[in-house]
C-alpha cells in the first residue's frame, strides 16, 4: 500500500494536481482533494481485462487481427471517441492517415461552438493562474460552474493570497443566465454571488445587449423575464470598471441553436472592454481528453479533431465529419470508438461493425464486433493531458500495475496490422 | 557503413574551406578522416556538385501553443496546401504554419536539418516539446522565454542578487529543456496584463517599477555566468512601431558590450521620415551592429502574401490587431508567466509600410558586413513561411534579380530605400556561413555546421544554377546524421533528431522558495512542472544531446 502525493487528474479539465491517494495493489482511494468528477474516475475497479471478438474472449493479437480485418474491408472508418491522451491521439490520427478515417471528437459539437467563433473573428482569453492572482470580477454565462468544474472556485477565485488582489476584497463574482446549484460560489466571508437569471433561450439577446451597452450604444427599452435593463446597465458598468474581469462559460452548457454566435458576441464583447481596461474570456472544457483532442490534431494536421482523411490528406468540416450524422446516414461502414477515460462514454448503437478500444469496464448494451479493454492514462500508465485552458499539459503519472495496455499501444498494433 | 562523397565543392566556413573539390568521408553518422576508413560501401560522385553542411534555422516558429492556435484559427490558409501521405510520409498540411510532418519534410527537402523555435514558455515547454517531437529527421531545441513571469520581475524589484537570477535562469532552463534564453518585450507582456499599453526601454513596468534595461542586462549577465553559448535572444521593445531604430540603437549601446542576439531587427530598424513618417532605419543599425561586434542579429525578412504573425509580444500584437487580414486575431494572457499574440497578415508590395518593410530587411542583410553575426530568417511564420528561403536567397546573391524587384513594388517605396545603391551579392561561402557555420557557433552546438572530421554527417549538396532559388530549393542529397534522407528534393528516408538543450548548474536551494510559490500562487505543483527527461525519449524516437556550457571561459 502506498500513498502518493500531488497527483494530476486528466477528468476535471483544470489540471487538478493535489490530489492524494492511496495504491493498494490495483485499488485506489482518494484520501484527499477529491471532487464528484476526480473521485469516482479515480477509484472505479478494473472491470474486463481480456479482449473480445462477438462476445468471446480473445487473445489480444487475435482481437488485434480481427479489428484490422474490419478496417480493411471497410470502405470508410470512422474513428470516433478520440478520447486518450496525447500519445493516444498519435497513434489514432496515424491510424486514421493509413485508413482514410474520419476522426471526430466525442465534445466536437459542443467545442465547435467555440472554435466556429473562434475561427471567424478570434478571441482574448486567459489561463487559470492569471485567473487565480488577477480576477477581480468574475461573470458566469449561461453555465452553472461548478458543476462542470466542481473545485473551479476553491481552485482559483477563493485564495489565500492572490498576488495582485487585496486580501479579502478579492474577486465579485456575477452569474448571468443559469443560477448556482450549489454554495462554492459563495466567498469564505459569505459573500453570495450576484445572479441575472434568464432562460437560455434569452441568452443571445441578453448578451448581444450587454455587448451594445458595453460598446456605449444607446438602448432605450429592453426586458426580459427575470431582468432588468438596468440589470445589464449595472453589469456593463461592472465589466468597463474591473482592473482584470474574467468571463468565462462552458460551451457545453450553452446548449441551444446557433450558441457559436452568442460565444462570438461575448468574445466580441470582451475584445471591446479590452479597447480602455483588461478584460479576458475564459472557455471552460477540458475534461476527458476533449482538448488534447483538438491539439494533437491541430499540430499533426492544421486542424481541430473532426476532419477526415478518405482523400489521403486532411480536411476539416466542422459539420460534414460529425460522427453521429455520419453513422445516420450510413455514409461510414465501420466504427473505431477510442475512450480511454469513461467506462460509460458507449458507442453510438449502430448497424456497423464496431471496433472499441475503451476503459476497462464498459457494459454493451450490444455487445461490438471487437472489444479491447485498455487502461487510462494518469492511473494505469504514463501520459500527457491538456488543460482546458489549452496552453498548459500536465504529465500524467502510473499508479499502479494493472496489465492492461494503453490506447496507443493498442491502436499502434492495429496500424501495423493493416 | 561507409559512404565516400567525391569531388564536391565544398563551402566549409569553420574549417575555412571556400569552394575546394574534396572528398568527405561518412562513417556511421559521422564525418571521418580518409585513414579511418579501411573500404568503401558507397560512392557518390559529386564532382560538379556544391556541398555545404546540413542548414540551420536560428529562429522558427515550429513548436508551442500560439502555433497551434494559429494553426486552428486559419483553416482556410491549410486548406489551399493539403500534403497528401505517400508510403514513406505522412498527410498534412502547408502554407503559413504547416502541420508538424510537413514542418520536418519541408525543411529538410530545403536542406536544412536543424529548427530552433525562439519563443518556448515555460508553462508551454512541454507542449512544445511534444510537438518538436513529431517533428521529423530535424534535431530541434528552444529557447526559453524569460523576463514578464511575476517570479523573475517580483526578484527583480526584490533586488535579488545576480547568483539568485542565475539560479533561476539556470533551474528554469533545466526545467524545461531549452537551450538558451529569450526575452520579449521585457517586461511588457506582463506590464499589458497591468494594462499598460506601452513600454519604452527606459520606462517603468508600473507595477515592478522595473525597466527592460534592467531586464535586458541581468538576463545576459545571466547567460553569461552561466556560460550558455547562445548569447540572451532579444526580441526588443516597441516592435513595429515607427521610430524604434532608436530604442534598438540604445539597446544595443546599453548592454554594455555584453552578448546579445537581436532577433526579426527588420521589425526593429523603422524611422519617421518622409510622408508616410514611416522610413528605413537600417543603414544606423547597420552600422551600430557592424561596430558592436557583441551583437548578432537575425533579420526576419518579409516576403508578399498572406502569413501570420505569431508572436509573444502581447502588448504589440493587441496594438496591432486592426491590421488582421483576414480579420480575426487572438490574444492570450498565459499563466502568470508570458502571453501571445496571433495576428493574420497579408504582406503586399503595392503596400507602402509593407513594400518598406521587405527593403529594410534586405538594406540589412546587405549592409551588415559580418556574415557570421547575421542571420538568414523570415522569423517565420511572422515575416513569410520559411519555405521562402530559397528566394530570400536568391534576393541576397543576385543583384540584378533583386534590382527587378525592386523596381514592383510600391513606387514611395522605392524612393525611401537605398537598395538599388547597394552593389553587394552575397557569396556562397556568406550564404554558408549564415546558414551553416555562424548557425552551429551562435546556438552553440558541437559537432554541427560544419564538414571536418567528427563532425555529425548532416550534409547538403546541391547542383549549381545561375538562378539560386531554384538551386537552394531542391538539394540533390541531404544527409542527416550520416543517412541519406532527400535525394532530388523528396525525402527518401525518416529518421528522427535530437532535442538540443543546456544544463547549467544551479543551487538546488532555490526549489524551496520555488515549490512554495508554485504551491500558493500557480495552478501547478512545482514537481509536475519540471519536465522529466523520459517525457521527450520514451517514445523511442527522440533523444536528448545535452551541449556544453562554457563556465569559467568568461
Ligand atoms: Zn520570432
Amino acid at each position: 500500500m502506498t500513498t502518493k502525493t500531488e497527483v494530476p487528474s486528466p477528468f476535471c479539465g483544470i489540471g487538478t494536481d493535489d490530489l492524494v491517494l492511496n495504491v493498494d495493489g490495483k485499488s485506489i482511494n482518494v484520501l484527499a482533494n477529491g471532487c464528484a468528477i476526480n473521485t469516482p474516475a479515480f477509484e472505479q475497479a478494473i472491470g474486463d481485462i481480456v479482449p473480445r471478438v462477438n462476445g468471446k474472449e480473445v487473445a489480444i493479437e487475435d482481437a488485434v487481427a480481427q479489428a484490422a480485418d474490419i478496417l480493411k474491408t471497410s470502405h470508410q472508418t470512422l474513428i470516433g471517441g478520440c478520447a486518450t491522451d496525447v500519445n493516444g491521439m498519435r497513434a489514432l490520427v496515424s491510424l486514421a492517415d493509413h485508413n482514410g478515417a474520419v476522426v471526430d471528437n466525442i465534445a466536437f459539437n459542443t467545442t465547435r461552438r467555440n472554435i466556429l467563433a473562434l475561427q471567424d473573428s478570434g478571441w482574448m482569453t486567459t489561463t487559470l493562474a492569471e485567473v487565480k492572482n488577477r480576477c477581480d470580477l468574475l461573470v458566469v454565462i449561461g453555465t452553472d460552474l461548478e458543476e462542470v468544474s466542481p473545485r473551479f472556485f476553491e481552485h482559483f477565485i477563493w485564495n489565500e493570497s492572490p498576488m495582485f488582489l487585496e486580501a479579502g476584497a478579492q474577486c465579485k463574482v456575477i452569474y448571468l443566465g443559469k443560477e448556482p446549484s450549489g454554495q462554492s460560489a459563495v466567498s469564505p466571508a459569505g459573500v453570495r454571488p450576484q445572479v441575472l437569471p434568464c432562460a437560455d433561450e434569452d441568452l443571445p439577446e441578453v448578451v448581444a445587449v450587454l455587448r451594445a451597452l458595453v460598446k456605449g450604444n444607446n438602448i432605450s427599452h429592453y426586458e426580459v423575464d427575470g431582468l432588468a435593463l438596468t440589470d445589464l446597465q449595472a453589469l456593463a458598468g461592472q465589466l468597463k470598471g474591473a482592473v482584470y474581469g474574467v468571463v468565462t462559460w462552458s460551451a457545453g452548457s450553452l446548449d441551444f441553436p446557433h450558441a457559436e454566435l452568442t460565444v462570438q458576441v461575448i468574445c466580441e464583447l470582451v475584445k471591446d472592454l479590452n479597447g480602455k481596461t483588461r478584460c479576458s474570456g475564459l472557455p471552460l472544457g477540458g475534461s476527458d481528453g476533449d482538448q488534447t483532442a483538438n491539439q494533437v490534431t491541430a499540430w499533426l494536421t492544421g486542424y481541430p479533431a473532426r476532419l477526415s482523411f478518405a482523400k489521403g490528406f486532411p480536411e476539416y468540416d466542422p459539420y460534414l465529419y460529425d460522427g453521429q450524422l455520419l453513422l445516420e446516414n450510413k455514409e461510414v461502414d465501420a466504427l473505431l470508438w477510442v475512450h480511454d477515460f469513461n467506462s460509460k462514454a458507449l458507442p453510438p448503437e449502430g448497424v456497423v461493425p464496431t471496433i472499441v478500444i475503451g476503459r476497462s469496464g464498459m457494459h454493451f448494451e450490444k455487445e461490438p464486433a471487437v472489444f479491447i479493454p485498455v487502461g487510462t492514462p494518469g492511473i494505469d500508465h504514463c501520459g500527457h493531458a491538456f488543460r482546458m485552458d489549452g496552453i498548459v499539459a500536465i504529465r500524467l503519472q502510473k499508479l499502479r500495475e494493472s496489465g492492461l495496455p494503453s490506447t496507443a499501444e493498442v491502436l499502434t498494433l492495429i496500424d501495423q496490422a493493416l | 557503413m561507409i559512404i565516400k562523397l567525391t569531388g564536391g565543392m565544398v563551402y566549409d566556413p569553420a574549417n575555412n574551406v571556400n569552394g575546394k573539390a574534396l572528398d568527405i568521408y561518412i562513417k556511421n553518422d559521422r564525418i571521418v578522416s580518409k585513414q579511418e576508413v579501411t573500404q568503401v560501401d558507397q560512392e557518390i560522385d559529386l564532382r560538379g556538385k556544391i556541398v555545404m553542411a546540413g542548414a540551420i534555422d536560428i529562429h522558427t516558429h515550429v513548436g508551442g501553443g500560439k502555433n497551434n492556435i494559429a494553426r486552428i484559427l486559419l483553416p482556410e490558409d491549410h486548406r489551399s496546401d493539403p500534403v497528401a501521405a505517400t508510403e514513406l510520409t505522412r498527410s498534412g498540411t502547408g502554407r503559413a504554419l504547416p502541420s508538424s510532418y510537413v514542418t520536418g519534410y519541408r525543411y529538410a527537402e530545403m536542406g536544412y536539418t536543424s529548427v530552433f523555435e525562439p519563443a518556448v514558455l515555460p508553462v508551454n515547454a512541454r507542449q512544445a516539446h511534444m510537438e518538436m517531437g513529431d517533428i521529423p529527421i530535424l534535431d530541434k531545441g528552444g529557447y526559453v522565454l524569460m523576463g514578464s513571469d511575476d517570479y523573475f520581475l517580483q526578484m527583480m524589484t526584490a533586488k535579488k542578487d545576480q547568483q539568485a537570477i542565475n539560479d533561476y535562469v539556470a533551474w528554469t532552463l533545466n526545467a524545461t529543456k531549452g537551450i538558451g534564453v529569450k526575452v520579449v518585450n521585457p517586461g511588457g507582456i506582463n506590464a499589458f496584463k497591468f494594462n499598460q499599453r506601452q513600454l519604452d526601454l527606459d520606462e517603468n513596468n508600473q507595477f515592478y517599477n522595473v525597466t527592460p534595461r534592467d531586464i535586458l542586462s541581468v538576463l545576459a549577465i545571466a547567460v553569461k555566468e552561466l556560460g550558455i553559448s547562445h548569447p540572451l535572444h532579444v526580441h526588443g521593445c516597441n516592435l513595429g512601431v515607427p521610430g524604434n531604430k532608436d530604442t534598438t540603437l540604445s539597446t544595443i549601446e546599453g548592454i554594455g558590450g555584453l552578448s546579445m542576439h537581436l532577433t526579426h531587427i527588420q521589425f526593429h530598424s523603422y524611422g519617421v521620415e518622409g510622408d508616410f513618417k514611416f522610413s528605413s532605419g537600417a543603414t544606423e543599425i547597420a552600422e551600430a551592429i557592424n561596430k558592436n561586434k557583441n551583437i548578432t542579429v537575425d533579420v526576419g525578412q518579409v516576403m508578399f502574401g498572406q502569413t501570420i504573425t505569431a508572436s509573444g509580444d502581447s502588448m504589440k500584437q493587441h496594438a496591432n490587431h486592426k491590421h488582421a487580414s483576414p480579420n480575426k486575431w487572438v490574444c492570450m494572457d498565459i499563466e502568470c508567466d508570458a502571453g501571445c499574440g496571433l495576428v493574420p497578415f497579408k504582406y503586399r508590395d503595392q503596400n507602402f509600410v509593407n513594400a518598406l518593410q521587405w527593403a529594410i530587411g534586405l538594406e540589412t542583410f546587405l549592409l551588415v558586413e559580418d556574415p557570421w553575426r547575421i542571420f538568414l530568417t523570415t522569423d517565420h511564420p511572422n515575416g513569410a513561411p520559411f519555405t521562402s528561403y530559397p528566394h530570400l536567397i536568391r534576393l541576397l546573391m543576385d543583384r540584378s534579380f533583386r534590382n527587378d524587384m525592386l523596381k514592383t513594388i510600391h513606387p514611395e517605396a522605392q524612393k525611401m530605400t537605398t537598395l538599388d545603391t547597394i552593389d553587394r551579392e552575397y557569396s556562397l561561402q556568406e550564404i554558408a556561413i549564415m546558414t551553416r557555420a555562424g548557425a552551429a557557433k551562435l546556438v552553440g552546438l558541437e559537432n554541427r555546421g560544419h564538414l571536418g572530421v567528427g563532425a555529425w554527417a548532416d550534409i547538403t549538396v546541391y547542383t549549381p544554377d545561375d538562378n539560386r532559388e531554384k538551386m537552394f530549393e531542391k538539394p540533390d542529397y541531404v544527409f542527416k546524421d550520416g543517412e541519406l534522407v532527400v535525394r532530388d528534393g523528396e525525402i527518401v528516408h525518416i529518421k528522427w533528431g535530437t532535442t538540443h538543450i543546456v544544463t547549467p548548474e544551479f543551487d538546488s536551494g532555490i526549489e524551496k522558495d520555488l515549490a512554495k510559490y508554485f504551491s500558493r500562487h500557480m495552478t501547478m505543483k512545482m514537481g509536475n512542472f519540471k519536465i522529466s527527461n523520459d517525457e521527450i525519449t520514451e517514445d523511442g524516437r527522440n533523444t536528448l544531446t545535452v551541449q556544453p556550457t562554457q563556465r569559467g571561459i568568461l
